[in-house]
């Protein structure tokens, strides 16, 4: 028998809702909420989704779970006054800056004091001022605008499965900050900037680059070119009022904007995404010949290259060594577009519109620079894009559409599904596998799509059965690259996405609330690839054209200086080294042992000890100093030890030993 | 020389005792700060990445109860009782005596030479005794800002003695 309640006086069917405020909103009652998010767990620390329930009382409705017979009220005086002083509680404590907030036209807290009809704060104003985190190239944290919500810190160790931020301290003092109240930068953050998009206010926002773009259109020494990520196509429109505009109609109505802007010329990340397709398709083929580091990981999203680069260091050469296609466009464009534009390179700007933050974050790594040039000069989001446009007086609604500029500027339908999840792979499959004669190629691999946060999909290459994951949310990819380590699943290649739905739902893009939006841009990509002539990333004109002027063939040496970048450990933990022992005289030798958890376990304790024992013994004890340190990111081969400059990998007490006199000769010479 | 390294052995052993289980992060957190007398930064990161929680978790933990520090406190810790009883009978004088003796300035708890800390505590539940503060372990009472003086003179002739 189906299970029924009755809120507000009228019947309510209901199956398997976790909470009541599921049922009540189903039943299009819309229940005020902060720290809600039917993705992550229920906190129940706002207190604004309280509904009276007969004879139980007034309960938070995101914690009570449905129960048959449930009478409900959601809205009586005494839970509208509560609502209200609710807010004006967090409003007596929130740095007001309305005006000049980045967050204001999505602010959930001035959109519920409106709905709620709050028109004064009955509480002394208690807020202080205080020091936003500018660390980061991707982020910025306000803590004056944190309503304490919890979102971020759930969505960072829920979903991602980093908690770089949590909360700190007490009562008043309660803060979300990194761990040791230390800069965003010094954290583990992969800079997904997921914590901005739940977050309800201004507390963190994407970083702006938008000055600095205008300053350079406005300087008439310099050349701009751009670039936008098929990404952005499907949710540009949002920011105007329109969902799921068909993506050749508003990729057209960018360009035209992008051009009225001032843009010398306008590309498409998507060409740049046909390329990594056929250098990454033509890698994952010689791989499974020689069968090396394999599985093959993706590289197109740089918060899971750095989530790999520090927690998994030993996986890293499973990492795919092509570059997003933000780097592959960064290092052609600026091979290509000084001669064309005729400009020195040092005038030439580069500019990518993305729907991420931490792309902000991959164009400023090392790698990713020539000669002390970065490739991509600015990197704005979708977000960023959209005020950009407001700012320039166009209606976007409006515009005509217009071309991408040649040769960067033609795309396969291969190039633009790279923003869902599932997309890579699909380009890969579609370059790999030879087409049967009659299939549709938009729909021949589309049992990779879904909506899941893990899917995986067999496929016969060659009379060879490839086994292939597809991922987002980096707590998922933590579990497959734990199977993975731990030999109880095997793959051939693992897609990777940072964010929920992959780009399409990435931090950079217009903040959406409703899961249908983002599937509604899944859809956009899916489409627009239908409408596209060509589909298969190696059929594109323009990319055959530049393997035949520059590239030779893929793979080869100049496809790697341009088209390919390495990837390298990152330290985790930024605390330490732990001194140990420290020499009664000058220290001539320092000893460092690892003590991340993998040598540890191997034994580093012991060792230790050893060591420390043996030292002793020695008459140049006094001169000897002993660290302990947290990670030397080589867990695969622990337990690791530094003696002066040697470091001893799977090290043992009678390596160190020979090591230690080896080095203390060296100095009494 | 030897007092790093046992310290440090220690922690591996509580961790080790504990079975790197993460929901004995506030047992793990008390044994540590008994050996070090507070909680140093890289002990704190060391036990989340043994424990396989992030830093910033432990972090949460360490500063939301009272009871962790993460600052180095002094040999000696005075808590002065500022509850209602003692607060009558005046001990904000005897607050003032103490920072007074060991030129604590605002904001200060602890002194340079990492021998005293001064707190003050809500109540220590002997308001017979009023005012009343701690030294350590052992409890005084009925103190006037001269008696603080002398029973801190005798801790730092004691020490120099040693």
């Amino acid at each position: 028998m189906e299970k029924q309640l009755i809120i507000n006086n009228s019947r309510v069917y209901f199956s398997g809702e976790k909470n009541i405020l599921e049922v009540i909103r189903k039943h299009n009652i819309e229940l005020p909420t902060f720290c809600y998010h039917s993705e992550l767990s229920a906190y129940g620390s706002c207190r604004l989704c309280m509904v009276e329930v007969d004879g139980r009382g007034i309960l938070p409705a995101c914690s009570t779970p449905p129960e048959n017979g449930m009478r409900i009220k959601t809205n009586n005086e005494e839970i509208r006054e509560m609502r209200k002083i609710i807010v004006e509680l967090l409003l007596a404590n929130h740095d007001k800056d309305c005006t000049t907030c980045r967050k204001s036209e999505t602010c959930q807290l001035q959109s519920l004091s409106r709905k709620l009809g709050v028109d004064t704060i009955r509480f002394k104003n208690v807020a202080k001022k205080e020091e936003k985190d500018l660390s980061t190239h991707a982020l910025v944290r306000d803590p004056g605008k944190c309503v304490l919500c919890g979102d971020c810190v759930r969505f960072c160790e829920e979903i991602q499965s980093i908690g770089a931020i949590d909360f700190a301290n007490r009562g008043p003092n309660s803060q979300v900050c990194p761990s040791f109240a230390k800069e965003l930068d010094d954290s583990e953050c992969v800079y997904c900037g997921q914590c901005a998009r739940v977050c309800p206010t201004g507390a963190i926002t994407p970083k702006s680059e938008v000055s600095y773009v205008w300053k350079a259109l406005s300087d008439p020494k310099k050349k701009v070119v751009v670039a936008i990520a098929p990404a952005v196509r499907a949710a540009i429109g949002e920011s105007f009022g329109i969902v799921g505009e068909n993506g050749t109609e508003s990729a057209g109505k960018i360009a035209t904007a992008l051009r009225s802007m001032g843009f010398d010329k306008v590309f498409d990340i998507s060409f740049a995404a046909d390329m990594t397709i056929v250098e990454e398709a033509n890698e994952f083929v010689e791989r499974l010949g020689n069968d090396k580091h394999m599985p093959q990981f993706t590289s197109c999203c740089p918060a899971w290259v750095k989530f790999v680069e520090q927690y998994y260091p030993d996986m890293i050469k499973n990492l795919s060594s092509c570059r997003s296609p933000q780097g592959m466009f960064g290092s052609i464009a600026k091979k290509i577009m000084p001669q064309a534009l005729e400009t020195p390179k040092e005038d030439l700007v580069v500019v990518a519109i993305m729907p991420c933050t931490a792309k902000k974050f991959e164009a400023r790594r090392p790698e990713l620079s020539k000669d002390g040039i970065q490739d991509i000069d600015y990197v704005l989001t979708t977000q960023e894009f959209a005020r950009m446009i407001e700012e320039s007086g166009l209606r976007f609604a409006d515009l005509n559409p217009s071309a991408f500029d040649m040769p960067m500027g033609f795309k396969t339908g291969g190039g633009v599904i790279f923003g869902n999840s599932g997309g890579v792979t699909e380009a890969v499959l579609r370059n790999v596998i030879q087409a049967k004669d009659g299939i549709d190629e938009t729909e021949e691999f589309s049992f990779v799509r879904g909506e899941d946060g893990v899917r995986e999909a067999k496929v016969n290459v060659g009379g060879k059965e490839l086994k292939i994951a597809i991922v987002y949310g980096l707590k998922n990819a933590r579990k497959i690259v734990r199977d993975i380590k731990a030999d109880k699943s095997r793959y051939d290649f693992v897609e990777v996405m940072a964010c929920p739905g992959g780009c399409i739902g990435g931090a950079g893009q217009p903040v959406y609330k409703d899961i249908s939006i983002r599937k509604a841009r899944t859809k956009v990509l899916y489409e627009n690839d239908k409408t596209l002539e060509l589909h298969k990333p190696q059929d594109n004109p323009y990319v055959q054209k530049m393997y035949e002027q520059f590239l030779g063939k893929p793979g080869s040496r100049e496809a790697h200086e341009l088209l390919h970048s390495k990837h390298s450990n990152k330290k985790r933990l930024q605390e330490g080294p732990l001194t140990i022992y420290t020499p009664k005289n000058e220290k001539k030798l320092n000893i460092n042992v690892c003590f991340g958890t993998s040598c540890m376990l191997k034994g580093s304790q012991k060792l230790l000890k050893q060591i420390l024992d043996f030292v002793e013994t020695k008459d140049f004890k006094d001169n000897v100093g002993i660290d302990a340190s947290f990670c030397f990111e080589k867990c695969s081969k622990g337990p690791v030890v530094r003696i002066g400059e040697q470091t001893l990998e799977k090290c043992s007490i009678e390596a160190a030993e020979l090591a230690i006199m080896e080095e203390i000769k060296k100095i009494q010479k | 020389m030897e007092a790093n390294y046992s310290k440090f052995n220690r922690v591996c052993q509580i961790i080790e005792e504990n079975g790197f289980d993460k929901s004995k992060l506030i047992p793990i957190l008390q044994a540590v700060q008994n050996e070090y007398r507070y909680l140093p930064e890289e002990i704190l990161a060391f036990i989340a990445s043994s424990l396989n929680i992030s830093p910033a978790r432990v972090y949460g933990v360490a500063t939301f109860f009272a009871h962790f520090t993460l600052k180095p406190k002094g040999k000696y810790i005075i808590k002065v009782c500022d509850g209602t009883a003692c607060h009558v009978k005046k001990s904000r004088g005897l607050i003032d005596a103490v920072k007074n003796k060991l030129g604590l300035k605002d904001g200060e708890h602890t002194t340079k030479d990492m021998l005293f800390t001064l707190e003050t505590v809500s109540c220590l539940g002997a308001c017979g005794l009023a005012p009343v503060l701690l030294m350590n372990e052992e409890v005084h009472g009925q103190v006037t800002p001269d008696k603080v003086v002398k029973l801190i003179d005798a801790v730092i002739k004691q020490e120099e003695a040693r």
